[in-house]
């Protein structure tokens, strides 16, 4: 009888004993930041797991951003000023006409197994960057080179007829198909970086999504880190390269990548020293760190737009009267200022207004008196007659609050019902890509460029939800911008189209995005700029500082 | 018992084929599907992705295939994440939830054990009141609350253990592992102390203190084997529960586990994804809960020996 009872405090005494060593393991030793920091070893926060880490699946920019430590394009970004620079490419000619681009590859850059970079690995990799079998829903970045619609559209087998050449074993030739001055800006995107052939060969088809070859053990990169480890849901580690051609310019070891969806989350981890810099930060806790002295909140405006897409086919918002209406009675900068914390950039165009060298064209203003008269125009004085309407947004906090502001607004300044549907993000697109709203809330990023933006209004384009269609803006936008040669030219005939486009109001815009973030002071060489791009290459870690103590 | 055991594994089995035919259709019939997103994909882009997944083939087709690989116990490749299979993607998160789910079980039955037994030998008292109202409010205490309160205050005021990970930092097992366990913790204690309550007052216990035991021995030999009958009953459908349901704690802490999977997968409309996961973890529960059926059989004489006349 005494055997058994001992028997039982024995296990009990042993069962808190393993609770007790497997839970607290050591003791608590150094924070991450601490350890990186010496050891030259960057924490960064960045939003989800990636899809994947094959260049021509994944479209998100925090895989965009692994990648970019993994791979080099022809040329890169310098994130300061935006411009390219040399990267595979050590330099590169363009033709007086703007359509072929002679890209001369270094011959110093290598794959980080060693061997070197040539022409018709680039000939090699768009082929299946655009092959109608691979599903690379960034394919159609690629379209501006001659005859790569055609081929991923399965019009012509023969890659040999798309405009990619490998003149020489380091001699690029690209002939587009019509002149691009941002050509160089898309080959700083992950879809158009070189793969290594045999490595992808070695693990499947050319064309096969599901292999392994993105696995450390197999990967083979060639940019300035490659992958280390790879623990789904936890972090991507990668280490200096030391095959990088311009290797002895990178001053980090090592960056870890962290997939951490809730922001709240994130920002705790900061505080405890777990991260070197957040992906984002909750909007409720910007008013606190904005105050806080020495702080490591930073902000910088990124080029995207929020608004509201109005469905154009359907009464009452196929007047442009009642969509102006609409537009003129919405307040940004009240939305801006109590909703949004003052992080946002109050929007009257479809193009924020801070892409270099691009001058938007005049804003409207806030005017609900307009608005009114422009409604009674339309036939509804007051609201009366109004036939209701439906804002559609998907499932988000700040999504949900901006309606509702919105909806006052409206109601207010007009005199009209409206009413709010929230729905689930996937049902969500599917209800705005079958133009089955009346009113529906868009996020819209696009790159330095303006025709990033604007090519969502064309007529049929495949993002164009709100059946806008105007042949002089097709016009301006594909054939008089299209074929300038130089950038002013092309940003002229841009300017002009959107200021058809705002005629129109298409759609009702409402703010410019912003980056907002934490950023420990250790951290040097990362500056935030409008495309809210890192270049690993140029960041540093200077030991020795701490955050605020305030942060606790 | 033999028999029993075959014959609750032979109903077991159209259960689950019922959960996979019920899940296959309703993944279907919900809106949006595993390529739709903001930007618009081009038709030929989504035609080459549907044959790669073989999602252009009839429905029927498609779900006849998909049953033929499940009998080979292949789940099918993800969608959100070519490259990866559903049976590998489980195979990494499980150990991490089962890991999980296993030290908050351990804690419930501790925490929750003792308070429940202490509670019942002097019902009514302050011993009774005070764990048993720390019960409720662990039973009400929702653990997206708890979890960050535990945060607060142990990682960033006291800065005493990490608040995010599972196995990266010394010591980051902890929290979760509190904050899941401590809901299952008030309901151990509420079962053992009603099953001890219950036990307490049986004549055979009244015996044993008649013969002189001490009363420790009253109660850990004789008392508490028939009073942790309706705890045992809970814990095959707890720690199933466990598992499927530690999404919270799992997004609270950043824990890779299954939870996080499971809810992702219908968001994003991961359709191999939701089936593998609901597959396997309606497997694991009907399997629990016929061990937890098994247990308290072993538990009750009166069962037990209903087994052994029906042979």
């Amino acid at each position: 009888m005494k055997h058994t009872y001992r028997k039982c405090t024995h296990l009990l005494a042993g069962v808190s004993a393993l609770i007790v060593v497997s839970l607290v393991g050591c003791g608590v030793g150094e924070s991450n930041v601490v350890i990186g920091n010496r050891e030259g070893i960057l924490h960064l926060g960045n939003a989800s797991e990636p899809t994947g880490l094959d260049p021509h699946v994944v479209t998100t920019t925090d895989a965009s951003r692994i990648l970019g430590a993994l791979f080099e394009g022809l040329v890169t970004r310098n994130p300061w000023t935006l411009e390219p620079e040399p990267g595979v490419a050590e330099r590169w000619e363009i033709s007086t006409d703007g359509l072929i681009y002679t890209f001369h590859i270094n011959p110093k850059a290598v794959w980080s197994n060693g061997e070197p970079i040539t022409a018709s690995d680039y000939v090699w990799t768009w082929k299946r960057a655009l092959h109608p079998k691979t599903g690379n829903r960034n394919a159609y970045l690629l379209y501006v080179i001659d005859n790569a619609e055609a081929f991923a559209t399965g019009a012509i087998d023969d890659f040999g007829e798309v405009g990619v050449k490998a003149l020489e074993e380091a001699i690029l030739q690209v002939t587009l198909r019509g002149p691009t001055p941002h050509f160089l800006v898309q080959l700083m995107h992950h879809s158009s970086y070189a793969l290594h052939p045999e490595t992808i060969l070695k693990h499947g088809e050319m064309t096969d999504r599901f292999t392994q070859w993105t696995r450390p053990e197999n990967f083979v990169g060639n940019g300035p880190f490659i992958l280390e480890e790879w623990a789904m849901n936890r972090y991507i580690k990668v280490g200096k390269s030391p095959t990088y051609w311009d290797r002895d310019k990178v001053s980090l070891n090592g960056v870890v990548f962290y997939p951490i969806e809730d922001d709240n989350i994130e920002e705790r981890m900061f505080r405890v020293d777990q991260l070197h810099r957040t992906f984002t930060l909750p909007l409720d806790k910007i008013p606190a760190y904005s105050t806080m002295p020495d702080t490591p909140f930073r902000t910088a405006p990124y080029l995207g737009s929020y608004f509201y897409v109005v469905n154009n086919l359907r009464a009452p918002t196929d007047d442009v009267r009642v969509r102006k209406a609409l537009a003129l009675a919405v307040d940004r900068e009240k939305i801006a200022r109590t909703i949004m914390y003052d992080s946002v950039i109050p929007a009257y165009g479809v193009v924020p207004p801070f892409i270099p060298h691009y001058t938007p064209p005049a804003p409207f203003a806030f005017n609900p008196e307009r608005a009114r008269e422009l409604l009674a125009e339309a036939g509804y004085p007051d609201g009366e007659g109004w036939p209701g309407l439906e804002i559609t947004y998907n499932t988000s906090e700040a999504h949900r609050k901006i309606a509702i502001a919105i909806q006052q607004m409206w109601k207010k300044n007009l005199g009209v019902e409206i009413t709010l549907a929230n729905q689930e993000w996937k049902v969500y697109v599917e209800t705005v890509n079958q133009k089955d709203y009346q009113v529906a809330r868009m996020g819209w990023i696009g790159d330095v460029y303006p025709s990033s933006f604007l090519e969502l209004f064309l007529t049929d384009g495949g993002n164009n939800d709100s059946g806008y269609s105007d042949p002089r803006f097709d016009d301006l936008l594909i054939s008089k911008g299209g074929q300038s040669v130089t950038r002013e030219e092309r940003y002229r005939y841009m300017q002009q189209a959107e200021a058809l486009l705002m005629d129109a109001m298409p759609i009702i815009p409402i703010y410019s995005y912003t980056t907002r973030l934490l950023q420990h002071p250790s951290v040097e060489g990362m500056p935030l700029n409008v495309t809210q791009s890192i270049n690993l290459k140029y960041a540093e870690l200077v030991p020795g500082r701490t955050l605020p103590d305030s942060i606790r | 018992m033999l028999k029993f055991l075959i014959s609750r594994l032979l109903q077991s089995v159209p259960v689950i084929l019922i959960v996979v035919t019920a899940t296959f259709f309703l993944v279907r019939a919900a809106p949006g599907g595993p390529f739709d997103e903001e930007k618009a994909v081009l038709p030929e882009v989504r035609k080459a992705l549907e044959a790669q997944y073989k999602l252009d083939l009839p429905l029927h087709e498609q779900y006849f295939a998909y049953l033929g690989d499940l009998f080979q116990g292949d789940l099918g490749p993800s969608f959100k994440y070519p490259g990866r299979s559903v049976n590998e993607i489980l195979a990494s998160g499980l150990p991490i939830t089962a890991e999980l789910g296993f030290y908050a079980l351990l804690i419930a039955l501790v925490i929750g054990g003792t308070a429940g037994v202490f509670a019942a030998l002097k019902p009514n008292t302050k011993q009774d009141y005070i764990p048993m109202t720390l019960a409720m409010v662990g039973i009400c205490m929702p653990s997206f609350l708890l979890g960050p309160l535990l945060v607060l205050v142990f990682g960033i005021y006291l800065e005493l253990l990490p608040i995010a990970g599972w196995g990266m930092l010394p010591g980051d097992k902890i929290l979760p592992s509190v904050t899941l366990g401590s809901a299952y913790a008030a309901y151990v204690a509420r079962l053992s102390r009603a099953g001890m309550l219950e036990v307490l007052s049986q004549d055979y216990i009244r015996t044993a203190r008649a013969k002189g035991l001490p009363e420790w021995q009253v109660v850990v030999r004789h008392a508490l084997r028939g009073g942790i009958i309706p705890v045992v009953a809970f814990l095959g459908p707890a720690f199933a529960g466990l598992l499927a349901g530690s999404f919270v704690v799992e997004t609270i802490f950043q824990i890779p586990g299954l939870g996080r999977f499971y809810v992702q997968a219908a968001f994003n409309r991961d359709y191999t994804m939701i089936l593998g996961t609901t597959v396997f973890l309606s497997t694991l529960i009907v399997f629990f809960n016929l061990l937890s059926d098994v247990a308290a059989a072993w538990l009750n004489p009166r069962l037990r020996a209903q087994f052994q006349g029906g042979k």
